[in-house]
């Protein structure tokens, strides 16, 4: 589903990815893990080109995504992303926020897109704050909605970046339980994340990035029980 | 001097008692009330030239506004672009960089007497106001830019993002994301912006519009007062500028409706 060939990327004589060679299938749960300034938040936004690569080539459904010629709005809409900071409109109701994309991009009716945006509360628990605007709401509401909001185009995989180092510990829990029931329906998903919980259980793959590449990678049980790169094996033991 | 004009002994005579039982200096002023409002209609002169006034004022704001949200995107286009703009923007940059650097550099006056007697040349009324709201128009755009500008650096780079992110293209996440937080946080500047504009307009004099600012000189040639007609038109300035300050306030107000906690 997403190749990514010699992936490079630098800011100005800073080097943050160092040639990533990938492959995601459909369906996959893919987390990355790895000290801050690793590259992996970087990494996660070239694949949907908020961060234009310097170098290499991300294919996505058979299209080259790094190329000029492709219309990068069309590939985002099957790509969902979920921020740190939310991001959600503050000027715009909950229900507002959700049904934006779809209704401007004309992929959806307003009632289509009315029905639809109910039918994702209901999903994220939070049926009744479609009328509540975003600074009404708790961080892990915020980021239920921001979830909510990247499903409503009907992405075929969802990108989440450290979705829950924003908030508060007590609400850790029901951002990561929507993310498990969303892996459960079968949704591709690579997520940068510091939850080795959530990795372990939810993750067909756990990718450590260190210093620009993919320093090592496994299956989840034994990438945390038998790890090899002794970086990786240094920052285990910090953060378990 | 014109001698039928109405002499302060005259009018004294037929004036209601209670102006009569007055002090002098109270007297005065009620006679150059007189003359110069209701006397002979002079009021009119104030009337129309008040709606000369609006008609400027409002006109200027929508084509400002118009070409600084144009101008706005643009430079903010251009400047967020990091790795080298395409050429069609930086074009477009350097043009608006010279369309500020001349109007804000030269005097409002100048560009109206430039517009009025070099460019456009009117002829009859009609075309006179027109002149006056192209060249208040651009002349505001400049500063309007400038203020929208402020206004989307002001918003946080994760909305442009998240609105990316989702498909919609630079230009829809500029209309439905970043512009309408963007006038919530310039509505200050830009209420001062519009005040600013109602009086500067006082100077359509130089054209011969009759505004209303023209309407008291006219008024004052009249009836050789120059106290009533020139505090008059202060005070009247004096309030409109009140009532749009209130205006801006309610709607500044319903605005900040979404900013509840």
């Amino acid at each position: 589903m997403i190749d990514v060939k010699n992936l490079q990327k630098s800011f100005g004589d800073h080097e943050v990815l160092k040639g990533i060679d990938e492959h995601i299938e459909k369906g996959e749960k893919v987390v990355i893990i790895g000290a801050s300034g690793s590259g992996k938040s970087t990494f996660l936004r070239c694949l949907n080109l908020l961060e234009e690569p310097t170098g290499g080539e991300i294919i996505f459904e058979g299209m080259n995504i790094t190329s000029a010629k492709t219309d990068i709005n069309v590939i985002r809409r099957k790509m969902g992303m979920v921020f740190q900071q939310f991001n959600l409109f503050p000027h715009l109701s909950v229900k507002e926020n959700i049904k934006l994309a779809p209704v401007k991009l004309g992929v959806m009716k307003e009632e289509e897109a009315e029905q639809r945006a109910k039918q994702l509360l209901e999903r994220v628990g939070l049926p009744d704050k479609a009328d509540s605007f975003p600074a009404q709401l708790s961080g892990g509401q915020q980021q239920r909605i921001a979830i909510a909001r990247a499903l409503a185009m009907n992405p075929d995989v969802m990108l989440f970046d450290e979705p829950t180092s924003a908030l508060d510990p007590e609400m850790v829990g029901e951002v990561l339980e929507i993310m498990k029931e969303l892996a459960e329906d079968g949704m591709t998903m690579v997520v940068v994340t510091h939850e080795m919980g959530f990795a372990r259980q939810v993750a067909t793959r756990v990718m450590f990035m260190d210093q620009g590449v993919i320093a090592e990678q496994n299956e989840p049980e034994a990438f945390f029980s038998n790890p090899q790169h002794p970086r990786l094996r240094d920052f285990l033991s910090k953060v378990l | 001097m014109d001698l039928n004009l109405l002499q302060f002994s005259d009018w004294i005579l037929q004036a209601p008692g209670w102006i009569q039982m007055c002090p002098e200096f109270l007297q005065e002023i009620c006679y150059q009330f007189f003359v110069t409002f209701i006397y002979r209609d002079n009021w009119q002169f104030f009337a129309k030239g008040l709606k000369v006034t609006f008609q400027t004022t409002l006109g200027a704001l929508l084509v400002g506004v118009l070409i600084g949200v144009i101008i706005a995107v643009v430079r903010s286009a251009h400047d967020s672009s990091r790795k080298n703009p395409n050429v069609l923007l930086r074009v477009g940059n350097a043009l608006c960089k010279l369309y500020l650097t001349v109007i804000r550099g030269t005097p409002a006056m100048v560009q109206l007497l430039i517009m009025n007697f070099v460019i456009m040349r009117p002829r009859g009324d009609n075309a006179l106001l027109m002149c006056a709201i192209i060249t208040f128009g651009i002349n505001s755009g400049a500063y309007v830019a400038e203020i929208v500008r402020s206004g989307i650096m002001s918003i946080n780079a994760g909305q442009m993002e998240a609105g990316r992110s989702l498909g919609l293209n630079y230009a829809k996440t500029m209309r439905f994301i970043i512009i309408p937080q963007a006038i919530k946080n310039i509505l200050p500047a830009l209420g001062n912006e519009l005040i600013t504009l109602v009086k500067e307009t006082s100077i359509v004099t130089v054209i011969a519009l009759q505004d209303v600012t023209k309407a008291a000189q006219i008024v004052q040639s009249k009836t050789y007062i120059a106290f009533m007609p020139y505090i008059g038109l202060a005070v009247i300035y004096l309030v409109i500028v009140m009532i749009l300050t209130k205006l801006l306030n309610l709607f500044e107000r319903r605005l900040r409706a979404s900013d509840r906690r």
